[in-house]
């Protein structure tokens, strides 16, 4: 056996490697990866873009939305909900990578690291809410066009909303994807169960005049009351008055932080199935 | 190191007085109702290159999930470095470095982005962080590219990136999963001369899965698997040893009549295996003009070897390491591999 010219290998401390350092880590890949694709940055962006202007104008004025403080055009309605579709869409990017990072990719490596299993959702989650509440806020942009005026107070309330919105929508799809073995899956949840959440949170139409039990869904919807909390925010004017915005970011608030817990149970779960 | 030859305790061959680095006992899993592993024992001792041998369906790649702490075994134990897998999670991941052979690495991000993350994730940081990704990125031999996307790498470069990362945080055991897939010869030699490199000059106990006896052959030791049992564990000089002599095979259009013929008027064991008659035999060249006189005509070509690592799988399992099966259904036996991989 050739003699050994180096020191054995080292055996490292017994400390444990902590939780801040790793978390941040993955949560700036997750920005820096999302950036890199640039097919993907357009998509997201693009689409909700494109869907706004065009189903907003296409309605035109035959759509009113009756409100106390006069009547909306759908363009104007529908910002809120172009809004939220930003947010979701960069969600279910994230939670894609979930399930196509575990079997082949960087996943298996932060699995088999020194880690809390947290770290992954906070990473996950965080860099994922982090992405989709950054595109939503640069909507913004756009809202001037339809006559909103923010104050300070107002702009960062908005901010934080959509963060709320982003982090809540995040985490369930985390939640959902994590036990999952295949993106094709995925689609299926997407188009039966996130989209519709979406339809039926106010986005597309008020919950102030839908039918009976659509209102009922919609009230059990808790993208709703986020809807709302945007609403009223961003046209004070015309709030119905069935939620107050301090319910419905209270609601949502509350949501977001079952959402979190649960993301954290699923992923710290280990079972004598693979990769779990 | 002295090495006993004793032919019945050819599997008890161990260095001196080393504990094990890795000590596997009783190791069952199961994939539903199939049996993936069924009481596996081994051990595994320092500085030592060891490999897990088996076609598809052996087991080998869930004892690497297992060792690798990616997944929990039905029942028994596997301890490395003192501590239990099952158990000690996160202690033994401070231990190991893990090359998979799914691809881990994030093409988007460039080498030492990679590297870099990865360190975060052991709890390296900083400058020192820094000067351990120079350096294991210099030992692999990627150091001039290390700001590059990983996406422009060949796929041989790509393997060398995610051996750096399994051993940027310098574990002192090291586990690849057929670590050789889709490399070509060339770089499959420069693969197992880093790790002879490793093993000598640092003392990495390194474990290696493979189902290429080619590559079984150059493991210090090696541990055969076959359908969830272990069938056989020593060097592979001593494997071979135990098959008494050379192999010799036979073609015939009744190979069945002509075992059993053979068998009587020579008094050895034979078997049918994939349709030729294999015996064992001391200096077998001196048998070949025997038989082919007993059996004038009969036999249509006649085969002497060397044992090699298939014949002790054969030897003691009784069938071949591919089967038509098996063979067929490589690619059906990898999406079921996906599948429960989840």
């Amino acid at each position: 056996m050739a003699t050994r010219t180096e020191a054995l290998p080292n055996v490292p401390a017994a400390t444990s490697v902590g939780t801040l350092i790793p978390a941040l880590s993955l949560w700036k890949r997750e920005v820096v990866r999302f950036y890199r694709n640039r097919s993907r940055v357009i998509g997201v962006i693009a689409s909700p873009l494109l869907f706004w202007l065009v189903i907003g104008s296409g309605f035109g004025s035959s759509f009113r939305a009756n409100s106390a403080a006069g009547s909306q055009n759908y363009l104007t309605f529908f910002y809120t909900g172009a809004l939220t579709m930003i947010v979701l869409f960069t969600a279910i990017f994230t939670m894609m990578s979930v399930i196509e990072d575990r079997n082949e990719g960087f996943l298996l490596s932060v699995l088999v690291a020194p880690v809390n299993r947290s770290v992954i959702v906070l990473g996950k989650v965080l860099g994922g809410a982090t992405l989709a509440a950054g595109q939503g806020i640069v909507f913004l942009v756009f809202a001037p066009l339809i006559g909103v005026h923010f104050t300070l107070v107002s702009f960062v309330l908005t901010c934080l909303t959509i963060f709320l919105i982003a982090f809540s929508l995040t985490a369930l799809g985390f939640i959902i994807a994590w036990p999952m073995d295949s993106t094709q899956a995925f689609h299926a949840i997407i188009n039966l169960f996130l989209i519709p959440l979406w339809l039926l949170s106010g986005a597309m139409f008020s919950i102030a005049h839908a039918s009976r039990w659509i209102a009922l869904v919609m009230r059990l919807n808790p993208l709703t009351y986020g809807t709302e909390a945007l609403r009223d925010l961003l046209f004070p004017a015309s709030a119905p008055a069935d939620f107050t915005f301090a319910t419905s970011f209270g609601i949502l608030a509350v949501f977001t932080a079952i959402m979190f817990g649960v993301a954290f149970l699923v992923a710290n779960r280990r079972t004598t199935k693979p990769a779990a | 190191m002295t090495v006993a030859l004793n032919t019945t305790a050819l599997s008890e061959v161990r260095p001196a007085t080393q504990p094990a680095v890795i000590s596997v006992q009783h190791l069952r899993h199961v994939y539903g109702d199939r049996k993936a592993l069924d009481g596996v024992s081994f051990e595994v001792y320092p500085a030592e290159i060891f490999g897990l041998l088996g076609p598809n369906g052996s087991g080998k790649t869930t004892m690497f999930r297992i060792l690798s702490t990616l997944m929990l075994p039905v029942d028994g134990r596997a301890v490395i470095m003192g501590f239990d897998a099952a158990r000690q999670p996160d202690q033994v991941r401070k231990q190991i470095g893990v090359v998979f052979q799914a691809p881990s690495i994030d093409v988007k991000l460039t080498a030492a982005e990679n590297l870099r993350h990865v360190g975060h994730l052991y709890g390296l940081k900083g400058k020192d962080l820094s000067a351990r990704i120079n350096e294991t990125l210099s030992r692999v031999g990627l150091l001039d590219r290390a700001n590059e996307p990983a996406e422009t790498f060949s796929g041989g470069m790509q393997r060398r990136l995610e051996l750096a990362k399994g051993l940027l945080h310098r574990p002192a055991v090291l586990l690849l999963d057929e670590p050789t897939t889709g490399l070509d010869p060339g770089a499959r030699r420069d693969l197992w001369q880093y790790l002879s490199i490793l093993r000598d000059e640092q003392g990495v106990t390194i474990i290696v899965t493979t189902h290429l006896m080619e590559e079984a052959e150059r493991c210090g030791r090696l541990a055969i698997l076959s359908e969830g049992h272990l069938v056989a564990l020593g060097t592979p000089t001593e494997l071979k040893q135990e098959i008494g002599g050379d192999v010799i095979l036979l073609e015939a259009k009744d190979p069945e009549s002509l075992a059993k013929r053979v068998s009587a008027r020579f008094g050895v064991e034979t078997a049918v295996i994939d349709g030729k008659v294999r015996l064992e035999r001391e200096q077998g060249h001196r048998f070949v003009p025997d038989v082919v006189e007993a059996f004038p005509g009969e036999i249509e070509s006649l085969t002497v070897a060397k044992p090699t690592l298939e014949d002790v799988f054969i030897h003691r399992t009784g069938h071949r390491f591919w089967t038509e099966d098996q063979a067929g259904s490589e690619t059906a036996a990898k999406k079921d591999k996906k599948k429960k991989k989840h």
